[in-house]
């Protein structure tokens, strides 16, 4: 059912663009006023979110870890699993940042004749994630020509690397297939395990149907319909050096995509999408497991005034010696 | 942990490289104008509407190709009942003769680089180097 309605959702979303500009003719809404306020709401969201995070005392160390910690030279250390330096640590967050790596344990548990209960591994998740997030952004950089004038030469190699095929015209680019691959697997992950599908929310959909609509859109634009990229960048340039422009050639497709966009940034700040800066800031993974080797103080420990019982019986000692009750000291 | 001046350094890097299309475009003073083509003098009219032409012309040339390549037909007829022979050097070329102002100059400027120029010619270049 969330699924459902995610999707009609998106493309309410998909239908409002089009007609606002096709019919109702709100380019400047759809082209200026709404990516300008988007970009406003992702950006101080985001910031407000990390500074919060920034301030949220993470006095001790939490090493919820898979490895062996160091401890005497003759039990081997897991270095990058439980790393208790700031080498090991920087190597345990590039490979979570950059290869997934906790994903990569991901397993799965069945139910089998018997009835028994067998784990095993399974991969797919993490490679569907991994080539969705890495193609994106190469086509986040490769985007970077509608934005940038000089054209920068790495955006361009970027895009003859993508187009290494050179099939038809405008020339293929792998990780358009790539992309709509990794979401579409991503999405029937979630629909076609019962108990995934269980446990999948509104939020876990939009996200995935989001992406799905700017993809394919994007997708529809270059190698079915067609879209004027010269008036296009003078739009995209036209944003980004403030001073707006809506050319008459942009076809209501274009504003579609743009849209999509629009509403994934503006959505970014308040929801999981923030796994993204979440990811560096999570203690379990950018804290050295040190516990042992060094003494962690909690900075924050608000200076108690204690009363101890050696203290205590100073104060009554005449009393206490007086009902006859034992002392610790005479 | 006390990392807040490497939370907030690392806030303040993303948010200096997510704009940096801003800055890049300030710093080579880029204005939303086009570039100025340089468009055939002798002839009025392209092989289709100029709509059509600007938004679409790559995919014409790969029909072109396939039609010689594949089913040995040369000749394209224009929706004004206009024949043109289908090449790329001979008749794209031939009206629109400065590729360097016009097919080049649009290309830099949305970012596409055509490896069609490895085998097919551009007759000014071989004119140059025959001196
Ligand atoms: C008005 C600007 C403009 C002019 C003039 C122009 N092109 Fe293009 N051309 C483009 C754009 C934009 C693309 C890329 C479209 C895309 O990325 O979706 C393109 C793509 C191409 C492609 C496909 C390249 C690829 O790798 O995807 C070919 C081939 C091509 N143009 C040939 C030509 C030739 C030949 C001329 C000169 C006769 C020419 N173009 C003039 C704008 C132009
Ligand atoms: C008969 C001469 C002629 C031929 C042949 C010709 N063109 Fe054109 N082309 C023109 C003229 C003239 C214009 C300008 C039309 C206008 O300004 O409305 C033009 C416009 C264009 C434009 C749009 C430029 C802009 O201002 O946005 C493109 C792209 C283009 N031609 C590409 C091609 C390609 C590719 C071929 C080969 C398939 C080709 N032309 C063949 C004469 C020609
Ligand atoms: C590997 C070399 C090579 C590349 C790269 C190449 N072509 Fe060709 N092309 C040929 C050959 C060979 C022919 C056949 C020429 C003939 O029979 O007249 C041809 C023929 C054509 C023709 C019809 C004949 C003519 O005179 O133009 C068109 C149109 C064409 N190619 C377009 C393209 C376009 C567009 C590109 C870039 C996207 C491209 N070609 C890239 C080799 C190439
Ligand atoms: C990060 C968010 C975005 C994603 C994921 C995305 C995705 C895509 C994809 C997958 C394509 C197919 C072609 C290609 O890969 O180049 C595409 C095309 C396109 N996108 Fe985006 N896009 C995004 C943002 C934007 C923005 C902000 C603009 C505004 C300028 C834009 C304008 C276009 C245009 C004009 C095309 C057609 C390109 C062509 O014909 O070659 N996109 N998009």
């Amino acid at each position: 059912m969330s699924a459902l309605y995610s999707l009609l959702t998106v493309l309410v979303l998909i239908l409002l663009a089009y007609f606002g500009v096709a019919a109702a003719h709100l380019g400047v809404l759809f082209g200026t006023v709404i990516p300008f306020a988007a970009i406003a709401v992702f950006l101080a969201g985001l910031a407000y979110r990390v500074v919060k995070w920034a301030n949220t005392p993470v006095p001790f160390r939490i090493p919820s870890t898979c490895g062996q910690q160091k401890s005497l030279p003759w039990i081997k250390q897991g270095r990058l699993e439980s790393p208790s330096s700031t080498l090991g640590v920087m190597g345990r967050m590039a490979l979570e940042v950059l290869l997934f790596r906790s994903l990569f344990r991901n397993t799965k548990a069945e139910l089998r004749d018997g009835p028994r209960l067998v784990y095993g591994e399974n991969k797919w998740l993490w490679l569907g994630a991994l080539a969705f997030h890495w193609t994106f952004l190469v086509i986040f950089l490769r985007h970077l020509r509608f934005f940038m004038e000089p054209v920068p030469r790495l955006v361009n190699l970027l895009a003859d690397v993508d187009g290494f095929f050179q099939v038809g015209a405008p020339v293929l680019y792998v990780t358009d297939l790539v992309i709509l691959a990794a979401l579409l697997y991503l999405l029937f992950r979630r629909l076609r395990d019962p108990q995934i599908r269980y446990l999948s929310l509104f939020t876990d959909y939009f996200a995935l149907f989001l992406l799905l609509g700017l993809a394919g859109s994007g997708v529809l634009m270059r190698y079915f319909t067609r879209a004027d990229i010269v008036a296009i960048k003078e739009l995209a340039i036209g944003l980004v050096t403030f001073s707006p422009v809506i050319p008459k050639e942009v076809g209501p497709l274009f504003f579609v995509h743009l849209f999509l966009l629009c509403v994934l940034l503006a959505y970014f700040p308040f929801s999981k999408l923030m796994h993204a800066p979440g990811v560096f800031l999570s203690p379990t993974r950018n804290l050295a497991n040190n516990n042992r080797m060094k003494r962690h103080v909690n900075p924050w420990d608000y200076p108690v005034k204690v009363h101890t019982y050696a203290e205590w019986e100073e104060e009554f000692h005449d009393k206490i010696k007086a009902a006859g009750l034992p002392l610790d000291r005479e | 942990m006390r990392d807040r001046g490497l939370i907030f350094t690392g806030l303040v890097l993303f948010l200096g490289l997510i704009t940096f299309p801003v800055w890049y475009n300030l710093a080579s003073g880029t204005s939303s104008k086009p570039p100025e083509l340089k468009l055939p003098t002798t002839e009025k009219q392209c092989v289709a509407p100029t709509e059509t032409m600007r938004m679409s012309h790559m995919e014409m040339l790969i029909t072109w190709r396939d039609q010689v390549v594949r089913q040995n037909d040369r000749t394209y007829v224009a929706a004004d009942g206009k024949r043109y022979d289908m090449s790329l050097t001979n008749t794209c070329l031939k009206c629109h003769d400065n590729k360097a102002e016009f097919c080049d100059k649009c290309h830099d400027y949305a970012g596409v680089k055509p490896y069609c120029w490895d085998c097919h010619i551009d007759p000014k270049l071989v004119q140059r180097s025959k001196g």
